[in-house]
């Protein structure tokens, strides 16, 4: 039985890319062999008032280089993810990956990749991997960032909230304004997001629906049983109406979850 | 060899090292980090006569130097439990204690008839979820009804009985002679203290439940103290636990008066952990010339 752990990865680079956003790259290379589009790394810290791990979304994958690229929020002073935005080349991170199950991206016809904030970083590697053609569509506050890397991989369409770049308004009133057709829709972001988003894909009739979801977690392997989502029917392995974001999930058919 | 072998109500353990119910599933879910042939036992996740759907999320929170949960015992129940997790668990070398939870006493004595007949070496009965409103803890802080569900789980039970006491007591020994007296084979302590932390951004908790079971090595000297007073107060072997992330917090429970120790939420930051302290406790008794881990057991006055 292969034995999984925790590893040491190497900081390869990090530099800021928007405000409090940031792009960091690993060398982790048990961990970028394995990896999908969509699955997520949990990282720890080495602050032992910090316990838990941290879930990021894998943004990129470099599997010759055997590196990982991670693109994450600070989420507030004294952080755990302010911590690892001080790493420099060189340095260490703990981590265990991948995790979760990600997203089947060889599906064929045109897909909508839909990312709100810190939910955009996954859809780099979703759109790389993708055979077919990629509407992408990412949603911010204001201020954008990844979108260089996105353009590379398909065609991009942008909403703000306050309208400074593309479309005014939410990833759904871009959809609209672009009058964007697609036969399968990957979508990560905040729960109002993916909301809106299986609404719109049920009046639209895309059946092809995945959700990536988020959850506080403890463990990232499926043991404490603390980031669970609500199921349409009764889940395998719970035998209730629950499945687990890190396990079962994080991404999920529009349509087996109640958000 | 020196000996890491421990005796609990009849049961020989290879080594005093378990799992604390809750943090490490059914086992299997760990299986792939941990080798489970190495530990003393498993001991699941709390299991019900029936499924039970747990509390809404957010059911965790970091704390300082912890975390706090109000997950609500969410478990399987008893049927698939029996089919699907037990045998996965008796493939392996270790001993099994299962975790038995309960709404009512029916709940509690439905389960353990129900184990009475699978191969299952201890029952470590939950009387002290603070979680579930009717999870047991009623049962767990009144030494009347602590005493009245263990003597009645006591009639029933096939293999020995460990009474798992809560924290939230003006005096664990009070609860611990209860269940003594009652028939206990066994006790295990500490449970999660109650605990509360408040969003200041959103103005709301940072739980669904509002309050959760604080854990973690922040809560590990609360714990010691009252796995010392436990042991000087009753005759009953005590498995401790309570922040063990080291073989070092384990070391500390025994000499306290333990005679098994529970690794809790150092697992889910560190899988690692249980291994670690077994190899620790080894390393122990080179250094200090025991013949056997038992000498060190209550070895601090």
């Amino acid at each position: 039985m292969m034995k999984k752990e925790k590893i040491a990865g190497i900081i390869k680079e990090q530099k800021q890319i928007a405000t409090g956003i940031f792009d960091l790259w690993v060398t982790a290379p048990t961990i970028a062999g394995g990896a999908k589009p969509g699955q997520f790394v949990s990282l720890y810290t080495e602050d032992a008032s910090k316990l838990l791990p941290r879930p990021i979304s894998i943004c990129e994958v470099d599997k010759e280089d055997g590196s990982l690229r991670l693109v994450y929020r600070v989420t507030g002073a004294n952080t755990g993810t302010e911590q690892f935005s001080r790493l420099q080349k060189g340095d260490t991170l703990q981590l265990m990956g991948p995790l979760g199950n990600g997203f089947m991206s060889e599906l064929p016809g045109t897909a909508l990749l839909i990312g709100g904030g810190i939910g955009i970083p996954p859809m780099v590697e979703l759109a790389k991997n993708r055979m077919d053609k990629n509407l992408i569509v990412s949603g911010y506050r204001d201020e954008t960032f990844l979108q260089e890397d996105l353009e590379k991989y398909g065609e991009c369409f942008v909403a703000t909230e306050d309208g400074s770049v593309g479309t005014k308004g939410t990833v759904i009133d871009a959809i609209k304004a672009e009058g964007l057709k697609a036969d399968i829709i990957y979508a990560c972001g905040p729960t109002p997001m993916l909301l809106a988003i299986k609404e719109y894909a049920a009046s639209a009739g895309i059946t092809q629906c995945y959700l990536s979801l988020e959850e506080k977690m403890a463990c990232g392997v499926g043991a404490c049983l603390a980031c669970v989502c609500g199921s349409k029917e009764k889940d395998e392995h719970s035998q209730v109406h629950n499945k687990r974001v890190c396990k079962e999930g994080p991404v999920f058919s529009a349509w087996e979850v109640e958000l | 060899m020196r000996s890491l072998a421990v005796k609990i109500a009849g049961v020989e353990l290879k080594n005093p090292v378990m799992t604390a119910s809750g943090t490490f599933g059914s086992g299997e879910e760990y299986s792939e980090f941990v080798d489970l042939n190495k530990l003393g036992a498993v001991v699941t996740k709390g299991v019900a006569n029936v499924p039970w759907e747990g509390n809404p999320t957010p059911r965790i929170a970091e704390t300082y130097g912890g975390m706090m949960n109000a997950i609500g015992l969410q478990n399987p129940g008893i049927d698939v439990f029996i089919k699907r997790d037990l045998p996965f668990l008796q493939q392996f070398d270790t001993k099994i204690i299962v975790n038995v939870c309960g709404r009512t006493t029916e709940d509690y004595l439905e389960v353990v008839e129900r184990l009475g007949d699978e191969q299952v070496d201890l029952l470590e009965i939950n009387v002290s979820c603070p979680n579930v409103k009717h999870g047991g803890i009623a049962f767990g802080q009144d030494p009347a009804c602590l005493s009245e569900i263990t003597a009645k789980i006591k009639k029933v039970a096939k293999q020995p009985i460990i009474m798992k006491l809560s924290p939230n007591v003006t005096d664990i020994t009070e609860m611990a002679k209860a269940a003594e007296a009652a028939g206990a084979d066994a006790l295990s302590l500490i449970n999660t203290l109650t605990g509360m932390k408040i969003d200041i951004h959103r103005k709301s908790f940072a739980l669904a439940n509002k309050t959760g079971g604080v854990s973690g090595p922040a809560i590990k000297p609360i714990a010691v103290r009252m796995v010392y007073q436990v042991a000087q107060a009753t005759r009953l072997p005590i498995i401790g636990m309570g922040g063990i992330a080291t073989p070092e917090d384990g070391i500390e429970f025994m000499l306290a008066g333990a005679t098994g120790i529970s690794v809790g939420t150092a697992n889910f930051y560190n899988p690692q952990t249980t291994e670690e302290v077994i190899n620790g406790l080894a390393s122990y008794l080179e250094q200090y010339g025991h013949e056997s881990i038992e000498e060190i057991i209550g070895a601090v006055k």
